[in-house]
């Protein structure tokens, strides 16, 4: 079985690629995955490239991308139901990263916000959000996901599964991004903050104009660096049972037909986190060089 | 539309005080925590008046212009700027900082922002003016300061003295009722001290209410009409310029002056 080999054989990653790609996608609808695939690169194109014009519908867009993406993956509203339970494979893996790298970014900048707070009992929900969210360790948080979270929603409920694990791995996110961001609030000068108060703006306003772009140019890296062990950490679902692109592979190892074959699978899906990963940091390097010679200061 | 809101506490103050004070602090005090940094304060100030304000470092002068604009809460007694009295309603502290300016001794512009974006950004978001008129605005204001010619740069790439007058604009175009200085030209190497003070005097001749906390005395015998000279969290003496440094009558802002004067 383990006998010495002469190659590779990558017949198995051929042969199995739409397994790993749409898990049990049923095979009439996947145009809806690649369709949504095809917009998640529309959607980060329009992010990230400088001087299109009309940068704003491009952010919109990215904005709403996520709900038509839901739309076009569960279905519904006139296109055919899809159990998520069929959701598997790399699809699953890139769902879990992109919301949770969406939904933390806003929910972790309010976090940070709310622990600078003046008022007592925000700065209080918010430390403790964090702190415990922060202190608990995200494997818990899907088993919480997964078994628990039933028990505090009203009897008869169901509440989808994967709904369940995206909200958890974002706040667990957000968690941390809230930290980073609020190194960065601190990095910068009381001045700031005296500036724009002297101008007579308001607070939304202040931050939103003065303080969070330059307190985000300051977290850029510890943000990447959160993004990147998220999307990573979205291999543990397959502790409860969901079968992301690792769960679907060690699968697919036990198939008589494939034994043996663990050398290729591991390196594919390693070169697959490794170029998304190795994307997002390089981004980052791109976006840091390119703020700084902006304003040198 | 800008007018409309500045005109607002203007026509309050006309009908509560038919007096021209711009600035009424009464019995004023203030505590760091433990420490009294202001003792019973009382100070009017006239519309169009030019007062500054000078005492040894730790003296409370820079927090006294600081309450002014409610960067710093004083917790007993009353201060009225323009008609509106300074608590913690937050609609009136931001009615009064629109209409007060101030320029920070470590300018605090905006680095991310040009020099075109920092002076524009305040009439556009709290005068509500649209950004094509804002932004010819802040051109008459950089040509006033005389620097419109670094309009598309960033802070990062100007000079103390240029940053201090992008300061300056940036205050005057939300065009206040009173402008506060605190120490504007301490934190400048000393060849850029005059093209800060130029602005200044040239500002004080259009008629603005001023108060400034500097030790350019020079400047306070040209413009100002009162110095009050504060020490330990008191004003100690107060009087005109000539007065002030040709006699001046308390042992403390003798001593003081013998300081700074020969040096």
């Amino acid at each position: 079985m383990d006998a010495p080999r002469d190659g590779a054989c990558w017949a198995f990653i051929r042969g199995s690629f739409e397994l790993f790609v749409y898990g049990w996608y049923p095979e009439p609808e996947r145009w809806r995955v690649n369709l949504s695939f095809l917009l998640l690169v529309i959607a980060i194109f329009g992010v990230l490239k400088d001087n299109l014009p009309g940068k704003k519908y491009w952010l919109w867009f990215a904005v709403f991308f996520p709900f038509i993406a839901a739309w076009l993956l569960v279905g519904g509203f006139g296109l055919v139901p899809v159990g998520t339970q069929k959701i598997g494979g790399i699809l699953l893996t890139i769902i879990v990263g992109v919301t949770g790298i969406t939904f933390s970014l806003p929910l972790g900048i309010l976090l940070a916000l709310g622990r600078r707070s003046h008022l007592p009992v925000l700065r209080a929900v918010c430390v403790v959000f964090i702190e415990f969210i922060r202190g608990v360790p995200l494997i818990t948080l899907l088993f919480v996901a997964s078994t628990m979270l039933t028990y505090f929603l009203p009897p008869g409920s169901s509440f989808d599964l994967l709904m369940r694990v995206l909200i958890m791995v974002t706040i667990f996110a957000a968690a941390y991004i809230a930290e980073v961001v609020r190194g960065g609030l601190q990095g910068l000068s009381s001045g700031q903050y005296e500036a724009a108060d002297a101008l007579g703006l308001t607070y939304w306003k202040a931050h939103r104009l003065i303080i969070l772009p330059q307190a985000l140019k300051i977290s850029i890296p510890g943000i990447v660096n959160t993004f990147i062990g998220l999307y990573k950490d979205s291999v543990l679902v397959l502790i409860i049972g969901m079968m992301d692109i690792l769960g679907l592979g060690r699968a697919r190892l036990n198939d008589p037909l494939w034994l043996g074959l663990a050398p290729e699978l591991y390196l594919f899906i390693a070169l697959f986190f490794f170029l998304c990963c190795f994307s997002m940091a390089r981004y980052s390097l791109g976006l840091e060089k390119k703020l700084r010679t902006g304003h040198k200061q | 539309m800008a007018n409309e809101i500045s005109d607002t506490p203007s026509a309050e103050a006309t009908s509560v005080d038919s007096s021209d004070l711009i600035i009424s602090i009464k019995e004023m005090h203030k505590w760091f925590d433990d420490f009294h940094v202001l003792k019973d304060i009382n100070l009017d100030v006239r519309r169009g008046e030019r007062i500054v304000i000078c005492g040894p470092s730790g003296s409370g002068k820079s927090t006294l212009i600081r309450c002014i604009n409610r960067l710093e809460q004083h917790q007993k007694g009353t201060i009225i700027v323009d008609g509106t009295e300074l608590t913690q309603d937050l609609k009136n502290i931001e009615i009064i900082r629109s209409e007060v300016g101030m320029v920070f001794q470590q300018f605090n512009l905006f680095p991310h922002l040009t020099v075109l974006e920092n002076v524009a950004l305040a009439p556009i978001w709290v005068r509500k003016m649209p950004r094509a008129e804002a932004e010819e605005n802040a051109m008459k204001y950089l040509e006033r300061v005389k620097i419109p010619e670094q309009a598309s740069k960033y802070p990062g790439q100007l000079s103390g003295g240029q940053q201090q007058r992008v300061a300056i604009a940036r205050s005057l175009c939300m065009s206040p009722r009173i402008m506060l200085f605190d120490e504007p030209t301490s934190a400048l190497d000393p060849e850029m001290i005059k093209e800060v003070l130029d602005v200044m005097i040239e500002l004080a001749e259009s008629g603005m209410t001023m108060l400034v906390v500097t030790h350019e005395m020079g400047f306070a015998t040209a413009v100002a009409h009162r110095v009050i000279f504060m020490d330990g969290g008191e004003i100690i003496e107060e009087n005109t310029p000539q007065e002030f440094f040709t006699n001046p009558e308390h042992d403390r802002t003798k001593l003081f002056l013998s300081q700074i004067l020969h040096h």
